[in-house]
Formats: structure tokens, sequence, C-alpha cells
């Protein structure tokens, strides 16, 4: 970690993005975090991710429970709404949150001991119903704040700093999310932000469920041979399947590819999302096939990365739940109290 | 540092050149290790530090030409440089008592004999540094005081005579022999007196004729710049016109005008050829010429002094207008308008020209076409293998630290040759160590944290007084709270961000912390194909690339130096102490060095 903020020197002539901001108007406070986590790198990603998409800092909500990962949220969007929830319950605070006001964007951070261990039945509801938010999960394979122990991600046979190997089967978050109903299911790299940036994007622009598995090594706890969540087992084994690149709806399609190469996925928002094929043949919009792919390279010690699933033209709980359009506090008392004839009418309906 | 070869990456050698005051200096001061002397109230080293190097602190605190300034790097990163200059002066200010920090002349003298002609800053130089390897110094000057031409033409409000008395004064104190009121009138009867060797210091000491229609009737009111100057330093001239015109737009030009504003000149104008921008002068002496009530007026040409009776009225001009060909070189285009301008005195102040009738051609001495002497540019030796130049003599007029930086030259090449050495290959290299800065995880030796401070306004005289008063010195110094906001502004380019490759674990938390994001881990390629490809635009072609190779991955790590702020930052980050922050020491040569060569050390740390 360190004490010092970062100096304020050039943050006024660096570059802005189309509605004024800097890329330092998008960070936080200075991390309290040990020198070379993962999760400052994801941190670094989400400011990216934000900057390019135009986002006001001030329309979003960044929702965490608790955990180093969960700590994050004070290190970007610093001009931003946010709520600290209690370990696991992120996501009913969350839900919570979009209903309220379904014009925040809303993301969520989380850990791997925040979610698929004490939070793991919040997690599967939020998945299931569709709530609008992008999920992203940065999994070290510990529960990192408490010192070290393994989480439920912790694969089965690997080894903790001391030695002592995991006995325990892993939960693989992206299977359970796609086995959910999520609607955008990825998984990248800390230490790849050249993958990571464009997911994150997409997961904020993608109207439903869309959940970010993204490996993020503990330097201080996980980071040994021995280990499946450490920089280099994940650089020797990380198999992308594709490269996203998001494409905003005023924007214009500047790279080249090969006709073929590419498969264009609309979102809600006249989002584009240009998927480019990798090496696997893989399609990833088929959640079946996804599946039974990620479990056979699970199988492998392989680990598949990239946008694994994506449903076009998805929807998220407003939609489900047919609520109002404005944000609960946009509605006027007239909205609010429409008179004793509607209250009349309904009760008629009733009997 | 980078090459533009792929994979063919040796260990960083290009660390002292970050030091972007300390390249640009051409004594080569090491600015920011005593702006951080001064922050901490020890003034006497602080000065110490400048007094190795360029011999006149206090002077040059006054009026070098600072060409550190336009290049140090706050001012790429804020609106203006550290106050680089000042900062000596307050160094010099505040030292108290510092003969006894000085060094002695060894008591035992090695028995060789140096003459210098010319009591200069270039002489006064040659005659330091040699004095203190032990060799017996005579310094001949033609005046009445030792200096040159800080002495006789920088006027005393902007360098009192008490500053050069003083540092000449320690140069003296070394065993030097200064005869003054000795004109050397013949280069051979000075050799046949049997000194081992000769440095001419004689500086450029003719100033530029206007010859136009006229100048010949009304001389008695047209004056050389230089020559006036001289005679207003030594009391020779103590009145001037009510209406003065200076011809010319650089130094001199300013320091007639202003000099001409005190003496009692209602009407000062300064009639330049060229526009405002181009003009020679310093920013700063424009701005004080403006300031003082001068008018500067651009694009005027001179025809011909207008005279009445051997009287002088006024000068004619041409008005012409600044146009740019094709190539954007510029040409004054006539106009035919044209205008008098009327006077009762001009100051001619339009570029000074060496002379050396004093030396004679038959002597074997090689001059050039234009009159100047053959020399070698790195050792200043003449043709004349026992003579040596140095300052204004050598290649044409600059300024005090050209000339200080040029005698540390000649005194190496002297101290070899009198030592039979080679004055080439035997040369001594500058010494460049690196020391590690950590003092905990994130503890430096050095005050990491960048202020936001703006520059340091320099107090000064009230106008009135000023103008009043031609001796009366304009600028007040930085007092002690001035000085260390002034000092914490400076970024501290000498402690250098070091790359181990063998370390990192390319977790990229250098990359993200990084507040001016210079670092970035990438592909390999040239340094034109990698400046496409990183984080930040690396447009400023002057500062270098730091590749390093290595990495597991195979990709290498590019850091572009232009800006970073030396926070210190990205080794506060790096959990394997990849990065560190070692403190760049570099030493120019100077006489009596060992042989060495520059960078050699700084990569054997590294590696
Ligand atoms: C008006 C003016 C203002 C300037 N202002 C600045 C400034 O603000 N900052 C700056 O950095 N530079 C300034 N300069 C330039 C600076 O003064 C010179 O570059 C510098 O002094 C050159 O040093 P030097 O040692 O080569 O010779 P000089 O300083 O020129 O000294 C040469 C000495 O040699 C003596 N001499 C010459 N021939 C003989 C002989 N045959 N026998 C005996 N003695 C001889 C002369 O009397 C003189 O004292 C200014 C110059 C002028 C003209
Ligand atoms: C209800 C509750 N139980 C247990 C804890 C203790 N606790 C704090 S953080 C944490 C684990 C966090 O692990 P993870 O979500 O993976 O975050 P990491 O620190 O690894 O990023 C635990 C168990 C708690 N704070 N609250
Ligand atoms: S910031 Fe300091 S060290 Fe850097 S160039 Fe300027 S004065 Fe020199
Ligand atoms: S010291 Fe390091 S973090 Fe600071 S500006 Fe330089 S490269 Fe960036
Ligand atoms: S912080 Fe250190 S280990 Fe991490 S990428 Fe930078 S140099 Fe390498
Ligand atoms: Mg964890």
């Amino acid at each position: 970690m360190t004490y010092l903020a970062k100096p304020r020197l050039l943050a006024d002539v660096q570059p802005r993005n189309a509605i004024g901001f800097t890329k330092r108007d998008y960070e936080g406070a200075i991390s309290t975090l040990c020198a070379g986590c993962g999760h400052d790198s994801v941190s670094a990603a989400i400011v990216q991710a934000f900057y390019e998409l135009d986002i006001e800092p001030h329309r979003v909500a960044k929702m965490s429970g608790i955990g180093c990962s969960s700590k994050t949220p004070d290190y970007f969007l610093g001009a931003s709404h946010g709520f600290n929830s209690v370990h696991g319950r992120m996501p009913s605070v969350a839900t919570g949150a979009s209903l309220a006001n379904r014009e925040l964007t809303l993301i969520g951070i989380s850990g791997d001991g925040d979610t698929a261990s004490i939070g793991i039945g919040q997690f599967a509801h939020a998945m299931r119903r569709g709530l609008n938010i992008a999920y992203i999960v940065e999994n070290n394979g510990v529960y990192g704040l408490t010192k070290g122990q393994f989480s439920a991600t912790a694969d089965k046979g690997s080894k903790s700093k001391k030695g002592v190997q995991n006995a325990d089967a892993p939960i693989d978050l992206v299977a359970l999310a796609l086995q959910l109903g999520a609607t955008y299911v990825a998984r990248s790299f800390s230490g790849d932000k050249d993958q990571l940036v464009p997911l994150i994007k997409g997961a904020l622009r993608h109207q439903g469920a869309a959940f970010i598995d993204v490996i993020s090594p503990c330097v201080t706890f996980n980071n040994h041979s021995g280990s499946t969540k450490s920089y280099d087992y994940v650089r020797e084994h990380n198999e992308a399947v594709n490269r996203v690149e998001v494409i905003q709806p005023r924007q214009e399609i500047t790279t080249e590819y090969e006709p073929g190469s590419v498969r264009r996925v609309m979102q809600h928002d006249g989002t584009a999302l240009l998927l480019r094929k990798l090496g696997l043949d893989y399609d990833p919009t088929d959640r079946n096939r996804a599946m039974n792919q990620l479990h056979e390279w699970n199988a492998k010690g392989e680990i598949l990365t990239g946008l694994l699933f994506v449903e076009e033209g998805a929807d998220d709980l407003h939609h489900h739940l047919n609520t109002v359009a404005k944000p609960l506090n946009q509605l006027t008392q007239a909205e609010l109290c429409p008179g004793q004839a509607v209250l009349d009418k309904l009760n008629a309906a009733l009997r | 540092m980078s090459s533009t070869t792929p994979g063919v990456r040796p260990a960083p050698s290009h660390l002292h050149q970050v030091v972007d005051c300390q390249w640009a200096c051409p004594a080569h001061t090491p600015v920011p290790e005593y702006l951080r002397l001064i922050a901490a109230g020890r003034y006497a080293e602080s000065y110490e530090v400048n007094w190795w190097s360029n011999v006149f602190p206090g002077i040059l605190g006054r009026v070098c030409d600072r060409p550190c300034e336009p290049a140090c790097r706050r001012g790429r990163v804020d609106e203006e440089p550290v106050a680089i200059c000042r900062m000596k002066r307050v160094a010099a200010d505040l030292k108290g008592d510092i003969s006894a920090r000085l060094p002695k002349a060894p008591v035992k003298k090695n028995g060789k004999r140096v003459a210098c002609v010319g009591a200069g800053p270039a002489s006064l130089t040659v005659a330091r540094d040699l004095a203190l390897e032990g060799y017996a110094v005579t310094i001949f000057d033609g005046g009445t005081q030792a200096g040159g031409m800080m002495r006789s033409q920088i006027p005393k409000f902007r360098l009192p005579d008490s500053v050069i008395d003083e540092e000449c004064g320690y140069v003296a104190a070394l065993d030097v022999e200064v005869v003054l009121d000795r004109w050397i009138n013949s280069l051979g009867a000075l050799r046949s007196e049997g000194w081992d060797a000769i440095f001419v210091g004689t500086g450029a000491p003719r100033g530029r004729e206007a010859d136009l229609p006229g100048r010949a009737e009304a001389a008695a009111n047209v004056h050389i710049g230089i020559e006036w100057l001289a005679n207003l330093a030594f009391g020779h001239v103590e009145t001037v016109g009510r209406r003065v015109v200076v011809l010319g737009g650089g130094n001199t030009a300013m320091d007639c005008c202003r000099s001409a504003r005190r003496l009692g000149a209602e009407d000062v104008q300064v009639i330049v050829r060229s526009g405002f921008d181009e003009m020679k002068a310093s920013p700063w002496e424009k701005e004080e010429a403006l300031h003082e009530g001068v008018l500067i007026r651009n694009c005027m040409v001179p025809l011909a002094f207008e005279h009445t009776d051997g009287q002088l009225t006024g000068v004619t001009f041409e008005h012409v207008e600044v146009q740019r060909d094709a190539r954007g070189k510029r040409a004054l285009m006539p106009t035919g308008r044209m205008e008098t301008v009327a006077c009762d005195q001009v100051l001619v102040a339009i570029g000074q020209e060496n002379t050396f009738p004093w030396i004679e051609r038959d002597l074997g001495l090689a001059f050039d076409q234009w009159g100047m002497p053959a020399l070698n540019e790195k050792t200043l030796q003449s043709s004349l293998p026992d003579v040596f130049f140095g300052g204004d003599s050598a290649l044409g007029p600059k300024n005090i630290i050209t000339a200080v930086a040029q005698g540390h030259t000649a005194a190496v090449s002297i101290d070899l040759f009198l030592r039979g050495k080679d004055v080439v290959a035997d040369r001594p290299g500058d010494r460049i160590t690196l020391a590690s800065q950590k003092m905990g995880i994130h503890e430096w030796a050095y005050d990491s944290a960048i202020s936001d401070l703006d520059r340091e306004k320099m107090p000064t005289q009230a106008l009135e007084l000023a103008l009043k008063d031609i001796k009366l010195e304009l600028e007040l110094g930085f007092d002690v709270k001035k000085a260390c906001n002034e000092a914490s502004r400076c970024l501290n380019c000498d402690m250098a961000t070091v790359f181990t490759a063998k370390t990192c674990i390319e977790c990229d938390s250098c990359v993200d912390i990084c507040p001016t994001e210079c670092i970035t881990f990438t592909e390999d390629g040239t340094d034109d194909d990698l400046r496409t490809r990183l984080k930040a635009p690396a447009p400023n072609l002057e500062q270098m690339l730091y590749v390093a190779d290595g990495l597991k991955t195979g990709r290498v790590m590019v850091k572009d130096e232009n800006l970073c702020l030396h926070c210190g930052l990205c080794s506060e980050r790096c959990p394997t102490n990849a990065w560190d922050m070692l403190k760049v020491d570099w030493q120019v040569a100077h006489a009596g060095s060992q042989a060495g060569s520059v960078g050699a050390e700084a990569a054997a740390v590294s590696a």
C-alpha cells in the first residue's frame, strides 16, 4: 500500500472523455490493499471502463459486501454513490437500490468468499431474477481480509501458502451463473486489462444480470506455486475464447475485421458487442454448449476466459416485475396518491 | 536506455540525462541536490555543491542565463519551472561564513606555472581548478578589477560589486596571483616568459558598429553599448540624454535601456529589427524593461542617423514585415514606410565580436576563416599545444555559465598536458553512482510527496527607488519561507526509477498507480513503434524511452521518461521491489579526476 495520494499535477491537462471528465475524475481514495494485489488492477480497469463509456460518476451506485475485494469501491469512482453492506449481503441491498432508482448504473463488487461462501444464496437469486447489475467477483481463492483461509472457489488439491491441500470441491461461479440464468457471463484475469476493460464495459451496458468472475491474485496469501490462482498459474493456463469490442450507440466502427471472423451482438440500449473469435471453436450465445465446454476445460485444469455467454435482447428484473418507468424519487404526489376514484376502482376489482 | 533494436536491451545508462536541469546546465550543476540542502536549511553545503560545479553561485544566482529553467521537468507538468537560478542566490545569501568549508590550495606546489590572460569567469575557473591541483597560476588583466564582463558590463543593479569581490576573492585565496592593469599585447612575448601552459580567456571585447549614414557626424552622441556600459560601471559616465534610442534586441540592449532609465532618461526606446518574440533578450529581461517604462518597438530597420550641425537629432527607420517562406524561414520584407525617431543619444547594442590583436599570426596558432582560433572543441586546445582557450574567446560570445564550463574543460586539458598525458585519450570520464533511497516500505530518503505550489515571485525594490539609484540592487532575494516553498516544487529528477525485470511478476500495480501513466508492459518493438503503443501518448522525442526486457511473458517494460514525477509511487506499489528509487550522483570530471567513463558504473550497479 501507499500513503501518498496521487499528485494533482497534470490532472487538469489530461485528455477528457465525451462528457468532459478526465480519467482522474473516476479515481477514488488511495488503495490500502497490499502492493501487487490483483484487486487494484480491477479497480484500474473499472476506472478505465467508466471513463471510456462517458458515464457521469454521480449517476453510478457501487455496491459491495465485506472483504479486501469489497473494500475496493472506496478506491474508484470517489464521486459516486455507494453501499458497503454486510458480508455476503450485497445482492439484496443492490436489488433494493436498483428497484428504487432504475436510472443509476449499478456495479457490484464482491469476493469469492463474499459471493461463493457466505453469500451464495443471495448471489443465486440476484442472477436468476435478472437484477440489472454488473456483478464482479474478484476471485483469489482465499479469504484475503481474514488472512488467507481457502474460500469456496479454491480448486481441490491446490495448496495453501503453508502447504495444506484443499480437500473440498470448488464452486465455479461462472457455471453457477450460467445455470441460474444470468444473461451476460464472462471470466477474465486482473493481469489482462486488454481483455478485462471491454468485458466490464459490456457488462455495464448490459440490461440484466451481468456477471464477471475476475481471477485476481492475492499476492500475500495465494501467489505461491501450488496455488491455481497465482499470476504465473493463470498466465500459463489461460485460454481466451474471444476478444470483445464495445461499440457505443453513436460510435463508428473503425476496426477492420476479416469477414466472418466477428460476431455482433446487440444490447438493449443500442450498444453493439463485437466478438472476435480466438483459437477455440466457441459459440457464446449457446448457454448449454457453453456450460459443457466450461466443464470440459475445468476438468483439464485450464481456465476459459472471455465473454462466455451473452443473451441478445435480454431483459431485467424491472421488466419482469413491470415496475414504474421512473426512479421512485421522481414520482410526484399525483402519481403516488392517484385519488379516491382509482382506489375505489382497485377495491372494486378485489371484491 | 532504449535501443531501437528490439531484443537487445542494455542496462540503463541514460539516468543522468533524466535530471533535465543538470543535463541542460553547461557545468552540470547538481541542482536537485542543492535544492534539497536548502530545504534542509543546510545553506553552506548547498553553496559548496554549487561552488564546486560553477564557481560563482552568488553571481550566477542573480544573472545566470538559466538554460536549466526551460529544460526543467516541472515546466512540463506545471505552468512554470522551478526557480533554479534564484535558489543559488538563496544559498549564497544565507550561507554565513563559508571560508572554513572551502578547500585550501596545497602548500606544496607541483612546480608547474600557468598563465591566464583575462580575469573573467573562464580564467577564474581554470585558475581555481588548477590551483587546487598544486599549479602556480597567474591571471593577467588589463582592467583594474577582476571579474571580466561580469564586472564591466553587467549593471550593478543586477549584480552588486560586493558579490563579485567575494567570489573572485575565493579564487584568489587559493594562492592564485591576480595581476591587474597589465594588458598582454603579445602572445609571443608571453610564451617566451617560460609558462608551462597559457590559457586565453580574453572574452569577446568588441561591440559591433552600426555603419549607417550620419554615424561619423553624430559621433558625439552615438555610443557602442558595451563600451558605454563599461564606462558606466567604472564611473566614467554619469549622465545620459533625455531621449535615448537603443538599437538591438539582446541582453546588452536591455542593460543599456534600463541603465539609461536609471540615469534619468525619460523617453527610452529599444528599437529592434525582429519581432518581439524573436528578440534575443531573455524574457524576464524584456519584462523588467517594460515594467521600468522602456518602450520596445519591433520590426524597424535603422537606415540613418539624423543630425544638424554635428548634433544628433534622431534615427530614421524603415518598418518591415516579418514573413515566413514555405520552409518556415523568416524574412523581413520592407514596407517602404519610414519613420524618424527623435532622440538625443543612441546606444548601439547589435552584437559583440572577437578580436585578437595581441596574438601574432606567425606563432603557429591557427585561426579559422572567421578569425576565431582553430580549436579542438572537446579539449579547447589550440594548434599550439601549450595554448588553450575558453569562454567567449573560444567559440564566440555566450554567457557566464558556458565560460565556467569551458574553463573546467580547459583545466582538465591543461592538467593532462602538463602531466604528459594525451588530452583526448587519457581524458577522465564523469563519475556516476547510484544509491538506493529506500528507508522503509514507503519511506524514502527524499521528500517524495509532490507539492502543488506555484512558482515564487521575486520580491523587488519599489520602482521609484530603483529608478533613482543605478547601483541599488533591484531583486531582494527569497526569504527562508519562499526558498523552502520553491525547493519543494522540485521533482527530484535525480531520484531515478530503476527496474529489475528478474523480480517483476507483471502484476500491473506500477502501471495502475503511476499518476502520469508513464509505464507500459507490451510486446517489444522499435522505439518509434513502441511510442504508438504506450498507455499515455509519448510525443516528446527529446525524452527517452526506458525499455527493459527479461520478463516472464516475453513482453518488455517501457517507461516514457518525459512526464515521470519521481514520486516513487511505482516503487511503493511494487510487491517485489522490481522498481527502486536510486539517487543518481553525477560528478562531472574536473582537473585531477581519475579516468572512468559516463554511465559505466550506472550500468554496473543496476546489472
Ligand atoms: C552587457 C552584457 C550583459 C551581459 N549579461 C550577462 C548575464 O546577465 N548573464 C550571463 O551569463 N552573461 C552575461 N553576459 C555575457 C558574459 O558577461 C560573458 O559571456 C562572460 O563574461 C565571458 O567570460 P570570459 O571569461 O570569456 O571573458 P570576459 O568576461 O569577457 O573577460 C575577459 C577579460 O579579459 C580581459 N582582457 C581581454 N584581452 C586582454 C589582454 N590582451 N590582456 C589582458 N586582459 C585582457 C578583459 O579586460 C576582460 O576583463 C553579458 C554580456 C554583456 C556584454
Ligand atoms: C458475517 C461475517 N462473517 C465473517 C466475517 C469475516 N470475514 C471478513 S472478510 C471474510 C472473507 C472475505 O473473503 P473474500 O470475499 O474472498 O474477499 P477477499 O478478502 O479475498 O478479497 C470473512 C470471512 C464477516 N466480516 N462477517
Ligand atoms: S524538477 Fe527539479 S530536478 Fe527536475 S528539472 Fe526541475 S529543478 Fe531539476
Ligand atoms: S516515479 Fe513511478 S509512479 Fe511516479 S511518475 Fe515516475 S514512473 Fe510514475
Ligand atoms: S508493480 Fe512491480 S512486480 Fe508489479 S508489474 Fe510493476 S514492476 Fe512488476
Ligand atoms: Mg477472496
